[in-house]
Formats: structure tokens, C-alpha cells, sequence
């Protein structure tokens, strides 16, 4: 296993921030923690990368103990911290080298030059890390993480702050990168998970409420009800669509244009089309609507 | 150790504080030592540097507070201490990594004043007529003064990631432990202790030092100092993580 984690707590003054949380994480795998703020992903991930120790419990990484080997470790693990703290002052480049230089890198020269091209940071690489945008700045702690070539990566957030494009470009990378590393990476986004990871561990005050398959967590979602977005040709009877068997609600959002949600194991999209047909008009747009994190977050923890 | 004094080295010369360091105690000292009227070395006539090795503690109070409030409170302030805290360091490499480059700085503020030195040499009736001895023992005190302030400094910018409060912490600290035992002693307080207090100052052992005679009391003094602040830095960092 290249993360084992054993009923794991960590106790800040008379607030548990994780309390007695067990996981493990096999080579090679690409592991979603997802949770709100304050859930405890960042307290476990900074226990996992050696910054804080636990108050109890067993936490080891490449089979080593956090506790007892926490620089052995720290030589193979990446990671990448919520906020990304950077020196301002410092180039790229000199910021590498001292990390480079931290690492004792034999070829640091290739190895900075490495991290500068696969995080896309060649245009970039001759300014200073405050100069950078929230993007490239992002890019520069990822480039930190990944200098040392780790088996383990642990990346807390590393897609926050980035508009779409660069959410593309950087989830490529962690898709590339996962190919021979083990990642676990924390996240507020479903369909983040959804993109780059084969398995979602989610975590709500402190406490583990789900670890399961990317799919079979979506089946989850499937189970509950469901929300498309409809526009007909023509306008139709708002009642007859209430009416319909298995619809909970039709929200009225423009000319021709509702919002309709049906329950379980209801077929809406056939449900739809059919009720179009009946009402002689067509279809023009269709879109489903997906599941909200609060909602999916509402779900698995209602209980708790 | 290596890694963290080469980065905070390049950052005092990229952020000018080295320069601004030097310069203003050069500055000082030099205006102390040759122009002020009140007991320049040319109108006093004595062919010693006593106002620069009497000037000196005092300016580095303010300088070496200078130089090391922000070394562990802008790290803690800006979050990259935990970048730090996950690569392959433990806190005394940290530490160690810090303290020395300040010392350094201290000592390439220091070395321009052997000009000082060779000045009153040349100048000596007859030529080379200064206690070379008590001069060199001046500078080595002068050196152990400027870490032992460096190592105060460092505790001070760990307990709070407040830069002022870290400069203020630092001075006051640096203050105390340089005339605060002196003149406790001097207020006569502790009877036949008087001298054990005096001599937890670090004035006594500078003052001893200065005399030419490198003694090993001395010396034990100024590590066990050191070794002090150092040690209550890694616990005030230790602290942290819990």
C-alpha cells in the first residue's frame, strides 16, 4: 500500500478536526478527498506529508510510519498545500534550485528544467514567482511537488482559484502524472473527481462518509431524484405536466422553458418526449441538470 | 542546513537588507568612531578603537533585531513554513540554516572596520602602537555578541508571526541580556550573588573578551547562550504543531 491509514485522530485543543479515520491507498491509484471546509482533508494530508503529527492512531506512507521516518518519507512524497505558499521574491528558478537543493538533486539542472516543461511553465520561467497570476502560481507549487520525482503525491486543492481552461490543463497533467505515481488529491468539485480520479473518499466533520468507486458513488446520485431543463416549441399545460406520473415538481423558468424533477427510478427524459408528442409540440432544448456537491454532501451526511 | 542559509543569504542581498545592514552600522560606527566630537578617536588621542567596541552591541541591537524578525515570522505569517516543514529538513536545519546566515551578515558588517584597525596602526605614535591583542579579543567578543543576538532574534520572530512584535520582542530581550544583569547587580539585590548575576550578562564576558584574553568561561558562556535561544526557538516551533 502506498497510504495506510489506521483510526487516525487529530485532536486540536478540545476540537477533533479528524476523529479515527482508516484508509488505504494502493500504488497507482488516483484518489478524490472530497468534504466542505473543515472537514479534516487538510489535517490529514498535512499528518500524511510529515508537517503535523497525530494524536493517535497509525498513519504510514510507502510503508514507512509518519511518525518515525517523517524524512525518508518526505524525500518521496510531493505535496502541494491548500494555499500554495510561495516565495514572492523569488524567480522560478531560484525558488527550484533552493528546493532542489533541499532534495540534494544530483542533475538539478535537468530535473528543474523537467518540472518547468510538464507544468507548462517555459514562457514563464524567467519572472518573479510574485509577478505570476493565481494560475502560474498554482503551476510553480505543483512544479515544487513534483521535483523530487515522488512516488506520492499529495495535492490539497490543486485545481482552487483556476478559471476553466487552466482546470483543464492542470487535470491533464494530474491524469499524466497518475500513470506512475500515487495521488491523492482533495477537492471541492464532483465532477473534478469525476475527471481524474478512480476512487472518492469523502470526509465530513471528521469522520469517513463514503470511500467507493467513482461510479459506484454516481449510482448513489442516480437513486435520487432527478432535474432537467426543458423548453417546448410551444407553450403546453402546466397542470397536465404536474400531472404526469412520477413528477414532484415543474418549475416555470422562462417562455416554454421549465424545470421539471421526478423521483426515483422515474425515466424522465421518456417521460418528457412522450408528454411532448401528447401535447403536439416538440422538444427544443433538453439539459439535466447534476447534482450539486451540497447536495451530494446533504446526502451522504444527513445521517451523521 | 546548507540549502536554508544559501536561500536566506540570496534573500538579504535580493531584498537589499544586507546592504542597508552594513552600510547603517558602518555608517554609525564611523560617525561614532572618527567624527563626533564627543570622544572621536582623534581628539581623544588614544591610539585604540574603544568607541567603535563601545558603540557596536549597541547598534547591533537594533540591526541584528533587524535582520532576524522576519526569518521565522514571515515564513509562519506567509504559510511557506509549511512548505518547509514537508521537504526533507527537521526544524534545526531550519534553525541553524537561519542562525548562521545571520551571523555571517553580521561578520561582513564587521570586517569593513579592520580598515579601523589598520588606520589607527598607521597612525600610532610611534607606528603600530595598539594593543593588538586586546583589539582581535575585541572583535572575536564582538562576533559572539552578534550571534548570541542573532539566536535571541530568531526566538523572538518564532513566538509571534508579527514582524514588529518580533523586532520589539528581540530588542527588548537583546537589551536585558546585554546591561539588564549588569545593572540588576548593581542594584545589589542578590548580596554575595551580585557577581553570579553580573555575570549571566552578556556585557561581563564581552567586556572580558575585549581584554585580550580569549578565556574558555567566555566561551562556554556565549555557546551556552546561543545553544539557549536556539533550543527555545525548535520548541516555540515544535509548539506550533500540536
Amino acid at each position: 500500500m502506498s497510504i495506510e491509514i489506521k483510526n487516525l485522530t487529530k485532536v486540536y485543543g478540545t476540537q477533533k478536526a479528524i476523529d479515527g479515520i482508516s484508509f488505504s491507498i494502493g500504488a497507482g491509484e488516483i484518489v478524490g478527498f472530497l468534504g466542505p471546509n473543515g472537514a479534516g482533508k487538510s489535517t490529514t494530508m498535512k499528518i500524511l506529508s510529515g508537517y503535523i503529527p497525530q494524536t493517535s492512531g497509525n498513519a504510514s506512507v510507502l510503508g514507512m510510519d509518519v511518525a518515525k521516518e517523517p524524512l525518508k518519507i518526505k524525500q518521496r512524497v510531493g505535496y502541494l498545500p491548500e494555499l500554495n505558499p510561495l516565495y514572492n521574491e523569488m524567480y522560478i528558478k531560484e525558488y527550484l534550485q533552493f528546493n532542489a537543493d533541499i532534495y540534494k538533486i544530483k542533475n538539478a539542472k535537468e530535473a528543474i528544467e523537467h518540472v518547468i516543461e510538464i507544468t507548462g511553465l517555459t514562457l514563464e520561467r524567467k519572472k518573479k514567482i510574485g509577478q505570476l497570476s493565481k494560475g502560474y502560481r498554482q503551476r510553480v507549487g505543483l512544479a515544487q511537488a513534483l521535483l523530487n520525482n515522488p512516488d506520492v503525491l499529495i495535492l490539497d486543492e490543486p485545481t482552487s482559484g483556476l478559471d476553466p481552461n487552466q482546470m483543464t490543463e492542470i487535470r491533464k497533467l494530474i491524469v499524466d502524472l497518475g500513470k506512475d505515481k500515487t495521488i491523492l488529491l482533495s477537492t471541492h468539485i464532483m465532477q473534478e473527481v469525476e475527471a481524474m480520479c478512480s476512487r472518492v473518499i469523502i470526509i465530513n466533520k471528521g469522520k469517513i462518509v463514503a470511500d467507493d468507486q467513482v461510479g459506484n458513488i454516481k449510482n448513489r446520485l442516480k437513486n435520487n431524484s432527478k432535474t432537467i431543463r426543458v423548453k417546448f416549441r410551444d407553450a403546453i399545460e402546466l397542470a397536465k405536466l404536474e400531472g404526469q406520473s412520477g413528477v414532484e415538481a415543474v418549475v416555470p423558468m422562462d417562455a416554454h422553458v421549465y424545470e421539471v424533477t421526478a423521483g426515483n427510478g422515474v425515466d424522465l427524459a421518456e417521460l418528457l418526449f412522450k408528454f411532448a408528442i401528447a401535447s403536439n409540440t416538440i422538444i427544443t432544448e433538453q439539459m439535466e441538470l447534476s447534482e450539486s456537491l451540497e447536495n451530494v454532501f446533504h446526502q451522504l451526511t444527513k445521517n451523521v | 542546513m546548507y540549502s536554508i542559509f544559501k536561500k536566506e543569504i540570496r534573500s538579504f542581498l535580493s531584498s537589499l537588507i544586507a546592504y542597508v545592514v552594513i552600510v547603517v552600522f558602518l555608517l554609525l560606527n564611523g560617525l561614532f568612531t572618527w567624527v563626533f566630537a564627543d570622544g572621536n578617536v582623534l581628539t581623544l588621542g588614544y591610539a585604540n578603537l574603544d568607541v567603535l567596541f563601545y558603540m557596536a552591541p549597541w547598534i547591533f541591537i537594533f540591526l541584528i533585531s533587524a535582520i532576524t524578525m522576519r526569518a521565522i515570522s514571515e515564513e509562519i505569517k506567509q504559510g511557506t513554513y509549511e512548505i518547509l516543514g514537508t521537504k526533507p529538513l527537521t526544524d534545526l536545519n531550519i534553525i541553524l540554516g537561519k542562525f548562521f546566515s545571520a551571523v555571517v551578515l553580521v561578520f561582513f558588517a564587521v570586517v569593513p572596520t579592520f580598515i579601523y584597525f589598520y588606520s589607527i596602526y598607521q597612525l600610532g605614535l610611534p607606528k603600530g602602537n595598539i594593543d593588538v591583542g586586546a583589539t582581535w579579543g575585541s572583535y572575536i567578543g564582538l562576533i559572539l555578541l552578534g550571534a548570541s543576538y542573532a539566536a535571541i532574534g530568531l526566538f523572538a520572530s518564532a513566538v509571534t508571526p508579527n514582524q514588529i512584535v518580533a523586532f520589539i520582542f528581540s530588542m527588548v530581550l537583546c537589551f536585558f541580556f546585554y546591561v539588564g544583569f549588569q545593572q540588576l547587580s548593581n542594584l545589589n539585590l542578590f548580596g554575595g550573588n551580585d557577581s553570579i548575576v553580573q555575570s549571566l550578562g552578556i556585557q561581563y564576558h564581552y567586556d572580558s573578551i575585549s581584554r585580550g584574553v580569549v578565556d574558555t568561561r567566555d566561551l562556554v558562556y556565549f555557546g551556552s547562550l546561543i545553544t539557549f535561544f536556539l533550543g527555545l526557538t525548535y520548541l516555540a516551533l515544535d509548539s506550533r504543531k500540536w
